[in-house]
């Protein structure tokens, strides 16, 4: 029998065109297109690309949740057997669309699914715990290994094989520990990995010790009469009827919210999404977990210049160490690039 | 000092009219003699004698200790000291071993849960005591006795039969089938002799939360001692026994402490790699207070002798995870480079994080596996002792035990399975 299957890329892969195309909304095509092709070439007469569902990398990323049903939509419209993604090499808004399609197709249709990054590619920190990505190079220079790994691997999942480990089938480790039996007894191992401990030799911990991410603290603020400060939260303070939908439990997104002449961030405008604390006490005056009232005094009587013009907040409820990770970077980048000088963050 | 292990390997058990290892390598024993010398009319109502052998369809349950049999023909003190013997020091001479035996203690222990050791199928492949030729003892308290004074009347039996076997077939003319000497010089000696070597010292970590989770040491519940140096021999004729055997995949049995597999191997590579300087015992107990005073006391002892490098094994899990740690961050803060033996608490899906505590500095960890993982034993034709104990026991849940005799349980419930002695090949690694 030959599979059918569904292949997922973006507007560049596509040939449609580069940045500028970003915006390119989903679309559904007949048979293969761009490194489709190749995939075609290894897959034979035992698999066929049925379909390819494209979507500019900006659009996704803007718009997840609406792209990500779209996607998924057109992908189960050719009934697939399995589908494939990318490869999306080091892109990084690419390597984010083709970790949601297949986390979703996984998920929502229950059929194989497969994608290939470069294991920095910002998709792998957020995707590799519930889909397989296959480890590729940082560039689209590296698809002729990248397709027969993917192909290898997508075949296998069809024909009811199990998934082995991460260097057998190439896949980006998901972080799953899984017993094994070695040649040597734990005993004999430690002290071999003692010994070369001690003549300063490399060895391989059988255990990673989980990585607190510690970010040292940047220097003291020296003038600070001149100086701009932001607010930025966890403590889930939103401008009234939470406008943007932050979660109240596990948050997918942060909120960007103009204070520009608030003078107080009281109990008519703001109010707490959070659903981790009692919220009685922020929610009857929101100054409490966002100190605008007392910045802006601050501010007037000169002990600094500039109350920065807007505050992000999220929720720091069960929210994954990856989401919080990926919203930091993006609001420091923000704040950065306003020449924000200090930042107070609250949390709850 | 030095001790001599004269070893008898043992091939099969069966029962006979006297106790002696007959010229296949079988032995053979009185059951009548047996018995007779473990009785404890006091708390034992009363002690049923069974055999189990490598490749059979038998599960032992709820296993309770496996003891190596050993006897000390040549030195000082008698094996298990302060708890079968007088509290001499042990270590050196010589002593017999019956090496392939086992005996193991198997007790419906109210309120507890103890483990399970399979001799053939899915369990034999992670229980080391499906290797060994098993005299079992099975237990029935008697009424009234309370639940401590019957684990102990229970652990005192194992100890007892163990040294009882070794010792018949010494006094029937046992000739030992190899002979293992152990030595390592005083420590002023061995500092000249291997001047240049890294010195290597061995940080034992033994359990001690009380209830069912204890280790006794000369017959001192370890709870109660500041950490100390023993001589890697004196385990070898059973100065650290067992006392416990919850979630028995961790637990180290008897047995283990007898073969200790680091000792053995700081010994096969000591004088080459290393200078193995000694063993450091420690405990595990609850409090932060007690966790500080051992582990500053044990790594101090540790830079008294100037050590370079620690292998540190654990006991237990979740709780003795803060011990581990703090064990490590402490020895590498002293500059002392160490390893780590581990098991995993990482779930049943393997997804969760293994340890409750973590250091950067515990950059050098072997793992025994991941304790959580599912197993399906198959049903077997005998069953020693109470099966019906499956749903109870830890790493059993409700359920576990289906009605044609399997039972689906976590690794943690086989005894030794995840022993972070490294006693197995088991392990994990990340997928």
């Amino acid at each position: 029998m030959t599979y059918k299957i569904v292949h997922y890329i973006n507007q560049f892969f596509a040939g449609i065109g580069g940045e500028e195309k970003a915006d390119f909304r989903p679309e559904s095509r007949e048979g293969a297109v761009g490194p489709g092709i190749a995939f075609k070439a290894v897959f034979g007469k035992e698999a066929e690309i049925v379909g390819t569902v494209i979507c500019g990398d900006g659009y996704f990323a803007e718009n997840m949740d609406e792209a990500s049903e779209k996607v998924l939509k057109m992908i189960a419209a050719f009934n697939p057997d399995a589908v494939i993604a990318g490869p999306a090499f080091n892109a990084g808004r690419y390597g984010t669309a083709c970790g949601a399609v297949s986390d979703a197709v996984g998920k929502k249709l229950g059929i194989p699914v497969v994608t290939g990054m470069y294991p920095e590619n910002p998709g792998v920190d957020m995707y590799s715990k519930d889909i397989y990505i296959i480890k590729t190079s940082d560039s689209a220079r590296g698809i002729k290994d990248a397709v027969p790994a993917m192909a290898k691997f997508i075949m296998k999942a069809l024909k009811g094989g199990s998934v082995g480990s991460p260097a057998e089938d190439g896949y980006i480790e998901r972080g799953i520990r899984v017993n094994c039996f070695h040649e040597k007894i734990g005993a004999v191992r430690a002290v071999d990995m003692l010994i070369k401990k001690l003549n300063g030799e490399e060895f391989t911990t059988e255990y990673p010790m989980p990585v607190f991410d510690r970010v040292p603290p940047a220097e003291p603020i020296k003038d600070m009469k001149n100086a701009l400060i932001a607010l930025v939260t966890s403590g889930g303070i939103v401008p009234k009827g939470n406008p943007d939908r932050i979660e109240a439990s596990s948050a997918s997104k942060y909120g960007t919210y103009s204070i520009a002449g608030v003078k107080s961030a009281d109990e008519v405008a703001y109010a707490t999404a959070h659903g981790g604390y009692d919220p009685t006490y922020a929610n009857s005056d929101p100054n409490r977990v966002l100190p605008v009232d007392v910045l802006r005094e601050m501010e007037s009587s000169g002990e600094f210049k500039k109350l920065y013009d807007y505050f992000f907040s999220t929720v720091g409820n069960g929210t994954s160490v990856a989401s919080a990770k990926k919203f930091g970077a993006e609001i420091g980048a923000r704040l950065k690039k306003d020449g924000v000088d200090a930042v107070i963050l609250t949390s709850t | 000092m030095k001790l001599e292990l004269c070893k008898i390997n043992i091939k099969s058990v069966k029962w006979g009219v006297s106790t002696e290892v007959l010229k296949d390598g079988t032995l053979q024993v009185s059951k009548e003699e047996l018995l007779a010398f473990v009785a404890d009319d006091e708390n034992l109502k009363s002690v049923k004698l069974d055999i189990a052998l490598p490749g059979e369809s038998v599960r032992i349950v709820p296993v309770k200790d496996a003891i190596q049999p050993r006897y000390k023909i040549e030195g000082e003190g008698q094996v298990f000291p302060g708890m079968v013997s007088d509290v001499e020091s042990v270590g050196s001479g010589k002593t017999l071993v019956l090496d392939g035996a086992a005996v193991v203690t198997c007790g419906r222990i109210v309120g507890f849960q103890e483990g399970i050791v399979d001799m053939s199928g899915k369990g034999a492949e992670y229980t080391p005591f499906s290797k060994t030729c098993n005299v079992v003892l099975v237990f029935e308290p008697k009424e009234g006795v309370e639940v401590y004074a019957y684990e102990k009347a229970c652990r005192l039996a194992g100890l007892k039969a163990a040294m009882y076997l070794a010792k018949r077939v010494y006094e029937s003319g046992g000739v030992s089938d190899k002979t293992e000497t152990y030595e390592i010089a005083s420590f002023a000696e061995s500092m000249k002799s291997y001047a240049g070597l890294p010195k290597v010292a061995y940080l034992y970590m033994l359990q001690t939360q009380g209830l069912l989770h204890d280790t006794y040491v000369y017959g001192i519940d370890a709870k109660k001692i500041l950490p100390t140096i023993l001589h890697p021999n004196e385990t070898m004729d059973g100065a650290i026994v067992s006392g416990n055997c919850v979630s028995a995949c961790d637990k180290n049995s008897t047995y283990v402490h007898q073969n200790n597999p680091v000792i053995k191997s700081l010994y096969e590579r000591n004088g080459k790699d290393i200078n193995f300087i000694g063993v450091i015992i420690t405990n595990e107990n609850v409090t932060l207070a007690d966790k500080k005073r051992s582990s500053a006391f044990a790594v101090k002892i540790a830079t008294m002798f100037g050590v370079d490098g620690l292998v540190i094994s654990e006991e237990g899990f979740g709780n003795p995870d803060a011990d581990l740690i703090m064990n490590c961050h402490r020895a590498e803060a002293a500059g002392i480079k160490t390893v780590l033996i581990t098991d995993e608490y990482a779930g049943r899906d393997g997804a969760s994080q293994s340890l409750a505590d973590a250091a950067v500095e515990a950059n050098a960890v072997v793992t025994a596996g991941n304790a959580n993982m599912i197993v399906t034993l198959p049903p077997m034709e005998r069953v020693i002792g109470f099966t019906e104990y499956a749903n109870v026991i830890a790493g059993g849940f409700d359920g576990s035990l289906k009605p044609d005799g399997s039972i689906e349980v976590e690794l943690q419930a086989i005894t030794g399975a995840t022993c972070e002695l490294g006693f197995n090949k088991l392990g994990a690694e990340t997928w």
